[in-house]
């Protein structure tokens, strides 16, 4: 642990040459990327501007706000711990059968053995864990490939389920696994009126307002930062507009929610997550290093990156993630059942690949995920409130997730040849 | 004889923030065999790009003329039917395929929609013939060496009718004998009215191949040249190429040689595919402070497995002998033990081995070394973006920023990336595999006074390279190995290529 770099000074080579060229026209370039990253961001915007004009309004409507989110939380959790597992270059079949195998676990742990609710949360949580590490094991260590090791695990833990459950629904649930699922964060400081919105909670107010602060200001020193330190960073303006933009947006739902319900306590914690695991995805060593194993696996594992254990580690969370979303998926339906969580799996890695994943890995972000998930959401959604049917839904959302990576393959094709 | 076969005038390319190629002209003639030259970077391969179609009509400006006609060519296959084919800087042969099946793939012999084995198999062999490939059609390619699958490429090639072959680089990867091969069967298709163009930083094969030669500079044409008439030296390519004259290959330099840092003792590797044999058999070395020690040795020697079976086992099994550092023994069971003793490995095969295209150089560069800019686990990335800005100049990569993505870069400039990512690794053992393949005179120059000045910090240095001139022009002594053994050891003073060539060819008695 010498000095922090070596003396590079004495290898300065002569910079004689290279007349022009070097420059920084840098200008051009990024634009270019950030469109292609915003892509999806602006589709979605689109999609939400579309539902809510053909349903009068109705998707925006507070109610339905709510319940979007609430509806899809358990996706979108799941949509977190896959996305991370994409960038490595791997897949997981199995967060289906796993919600549904720690979903049962903790029902019978609160319902049948009555164990007090936030030791039945650790417990399950630690079984999902171990669920992950079992899959890691086959994965990192034993050199399965995941595609394999998770398919099996799919029809492993959907047994586990039924085992666990003996076959039938377990519940009621306490009522703080139900407020959890589908509850709202209490009014103590009573009602604000807002003219004709009508009433609205304060603190849900406080919050979005804080949140909003927050991000201007963590934004604000980021960027102070990187001027500090003379790289290149977007037009103030761009800046304003890209902040007030986010502000709008959600201040929007922020005041929605608080004419509703207050705040739906799982947006909370989705809030929490998406915030800890894009700080862990983008500046966290471990982070960096699923990057690099999935850009590159051999050139990783010569950088000395513990190939290995970051991929293990990548299944427990996995693992821990899904049991979070059985937990929550139970509490709402006030059940646990053996067949819970079909399909979710799909929907998961769906939300990962609209969001920008790409198959071959090393790509993609947190919010792109959680990006994707919501345009399934909105789109499910705002289809149901036009009154298609279910086929109609799958539909448009198998058209969906095509189209999305088709213009993502297009798109990196056309960078590969540009003008 | 005189006329012109191709004729590209005033291309233009850019990729965002680059403009790769501007207002370019080159003429080629047929029947010759037509050389480009110029720096990493410069748009050769760009250009080459341009020709084959693999960068459509309309993503570029300026035409092509291809006998005659103007061509407007939306991809390789298209540019394949008017007989230009390209063989690429990186080879293309899918590894579990016959060599017959490479040749012929997605251009099969079919008879009634069915593949015509017999046929294909009998067809490959007369193309095996002319390129002088001595190996069994039915042999996957991944059992080959380097040069034969070279030669593969060429016979696909012909397959396919080739009126104008394009060569980039292709004697990067290739011992001497190969090359030579390699060139003569280039001589040979000449006879056959077969026009090549060959991009390549070994002048010295320019020199003794090319008919003439054209060279690029920063995106543009600088001259072309007829090599007879105009009586083309080796020099008169260098100072065309970076703009002035290069008074020596090889930065002067005096190393100051302190206390032995690595020693390896008794070394012995065997194969991970073939059970039981030995690839390196019982080898000795030391590596001293502030000193540049090469390693010289044939395709397939064992110089890279060698490397990376010390570099914490990242290659082969059964590995028994001692490693001691300063020293004391240690025992290095994977990279990161490796890297945390202050070894460093700078593979050969960057874009296998040493890059992640798809992240920028910023993060190729942090990426042996995150520890040093993260506390508590969080990396700080003004400081990594800092790091990577200034060994950017120092090493004099061509890119835009430190935000320019790997995949982008040209070879020369990869290598740089490789080259920046382990000196802030800062170690104390540097071990370069190949440090200057595929990289330009200019920039070999650089990467020399890099190695040089790394020396005089205090770093022991071991180079392994295929270039006897380049081994003997930077190192202090020189190991040479053969078989997997080490047969030689030679100081400076002492070394000539001769010397050398003996210890690299001993066979076992
Ligand atoms: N797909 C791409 N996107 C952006 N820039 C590119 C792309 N391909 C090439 N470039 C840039 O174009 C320039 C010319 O690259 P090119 O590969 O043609 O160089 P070269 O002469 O073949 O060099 P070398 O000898 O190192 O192979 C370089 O600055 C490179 O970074
Ligand atoms: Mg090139």
């Amino acid at each position: 642990m010498s000095s922090v770099a070596p003396a590079t000074g004495g290898i300065t080579t002569n910079t004689a040459k290279v007349p022009g060229g070097g420059g920084p026209k840098v200008a051009n370039g990024r634009f270019t990327i950030n469109l292609r990253q915003s892509g999806i961001y602006i589709a979605f915007a689109v999609i939400v501007l579309g539902f809510a004009i053909a349903t009068d309004g109705k998707l925006l409507g507070f109610q339905n706000i709510s319940n979007i989110i609430i509806q899809n939380s358990y996706i979108l959790v799941l949509a977190i711990g896959m996305i991370l597992i994409i960038i490595a270059g791997h897949i997981d079949l199995s967060v289906g059968s796993v919600v549904a195998a720690t979903g049962g676990l903790a029902a019978v742990l609160m319902v049948n053995l009555d164990i007090p609710w936030p030791l039945a949360i650790l417990i399950t949580l630690v079984a999902g864990g171990v669920i992950g590490a079992w899959q890691g094991y086959w994965v990192a260590y034993f050199g399965i490939p995941a595609f394999i090791v998770t398919l099996a695990g799919m029809l492993l833990f959907r047994a586990v389920a039924m085992q666990v459950l003996g076959n039938q629904g377990v519940g009621p649930f306490p009522d703080q696994i139900r407020t959890l699922a589908n509850g709202f964060t209490p009014g103590t400081l009573g009602n604000v009126a807002l003219g004709p919105l009508g009433g609205a909670d304060i603190i849900t107010l406080l919050v979005g307002i804080l949140a909003c602060a927050g991000m201007v200001v963590m934004q604000l020193r980021t960027r102070q930062a990187r001027i500090g330190y003379k790289q290149s960073v977007e037009p103030f303006a761009m800046f304003v507009v890209r902040n007030v933009l986010a502000i709008v947006v959600i201040m929007t739902i922020v005041v929605q929610l608080a004419r509703f319900k207050n705040l739906p306590w799982v947006l909370v914690l989705l809030a929490v997550l998406v915030i800890g695991y894009t700080l862990v995805a983008n500046r966290t060593v471990f982070g960096r290093h699923v990057y690099a194993i999935g850009g590159n696996l051999q050139a990783a594992s010569l950088s000395g990156v513990k190939v290995k254990r970051v991929t293990f580690w990548l299944f427990v969370n996995m693992g821990v993630l899904a049991a979070v979303a059985g937990i929550i998926l139970s509490g709402r339906l006030n059940v646990a059942l053996p067949g819970a969580g079909q399909q979710f799996e799909l929907d998961a890695i769906a939300a990962a690949f609209i969001g920008g994943a790409a198959v071959q890995g090393g790509v993609g972000r947190i919010v792109g995920a959680i990006t994707g998930g919501l345009i399934m959401a909105v789109i499910n959604n705002g289809m149901s409130l036009l009154g298609a049917s279910p086929d109609q839904v799958m539909l448009a959302k198998g058209a969906v997730l095509l189209l999305a990576v088709a213009l993502d393959v297009w798109a990196k094709r056309r960078a590969g040849a540009s003008r | 004889m005189a006329d012109a076969l191709l004729q590209m005038r005033g291309i233009t390319k850019t990729f965002p923030g680059v403009k790769a190629l501007s207002d370019v002209n080159l003429t080629v003639k047929r029947g010759e065999i037509h050389a480009i030259c110029g720096e990493n970077g410069a748009g050769k391969s760009t250009l080459m790009k341009v020709l084959s179609g693999v960068y459509p009509h309309g993503t570029y400006t300026g035409e092509i003329v291809f006998d005659g006609q103007e061509c407007h060519f939306s991809d390789i296959r298209d540019s394949e039917k008017r007989g230009i084919v390209i063989i690429h800087q990186e080879l293309a042969l899918s590894p579990y395929l016959s060599i017959a099946e490479n040749i012929f793939l997605g251009n099969e012999v079919v008879h009634r929609g069915l593949i015509d084995w017999n046929k294909t198999n009998a067809q490959a062999a007369e193309l095996m013939r002319r390129v002088g490939l001595v190996e069994n059609p039915t042999t996957p390619a991944m059992e080959i060496g380097v040069g034969k699958q070279q030669l593969v490429e060429i016979a696909k090639a012909l397959s396919k009718e080739v009126r104008l072959l394009i060569l980039d680089e292709p004697t990067a990867a290739l011992n001497d004998e190969d090359s030579a091969h390699l060139l003569n069967l280039l001589r040979g298709l000449r006879e056959q009215g077969i026009t090549s163009v060959i991009i390549s930083h070994k002048l010295n094969e320019i020199e003794a191949i090319a008919d003439s030669l054209t060279i690029i500079r920063d995106g543009r044409t600088i001259e072309t040249l007829d090599m007879k008439a105009d009586n083309v030296t080796e020099d008169r390519i260098i100072s065309g190429m970076v703009g002035r004259d290069l008074e020596h290959r090889y930065p002067p330099h005096e190393s100051t040689v302190g206390a032995e840092v690595l020693r390896i003792e008794n070394w012995t590797v065997h194969s991970p595919t073939q059970q039981g044999r030995k690839i390196i058999d019982n080898a000795n070395l030391t590596l001293r402070r502030g000193e540049i020690v090469g390693l010289a040795g044939l395709m397939g020697a064992g110089r890279t497995e060698l490397a990376m079976s010390v570099f914490g086992r990242a290659y082969g099994v059964d590995i028994s002998g001692r490693i001691f550092k300063n020293g004391k023994e240690i025992r290095l069971r994977n990279v990161g033990d490796a890297i945390r003793h202050g070894l460093a490995y700078a593979t050969e095969d960057r874009k296998r081995y040493g890059l992640n295209l798809i992240e920028d150089i910023q993060r190729n560069v942090s990426g042996a070394s995150l520890e040093k800019l993260a506390s508590g686990g969080w990396v700080n990335e003004n400081k990594e973006f800092e790091v990577a800005e200034r060994y950017r100049k120092d090493l004099n990569v061509k890119a835009p920023s430190v935000a320019s993505v790997t995949g982008t870069l040209s070879g020369g400039n990869q290598q740089k990336v490789v080259l920046a990512k382990w000196i802030y690794s800062d170690p104390d053992v540097l071990i370069l595999d190949e440090p200057t393949r595929g990289i330009d005179v200019g920039a070999k120059y650089e990467i020399y006074t890099i190695i040089n000045a790394l020396a005089d910090q205090g770093k022991a240095i071991l180079v392994i390279s295929s270039e006897l001139p380049e081994l003997l022009g930077i190192c202090d002594r020189i190991y040479a190995l053969s078989a997997g053994r080490v047969t030689g050891e030679v100081p400076r003073a002492e070394a000539t290529p001769e010397r050398l060539m003996q210890f690299m060819t001993k066979v076992k008695e």
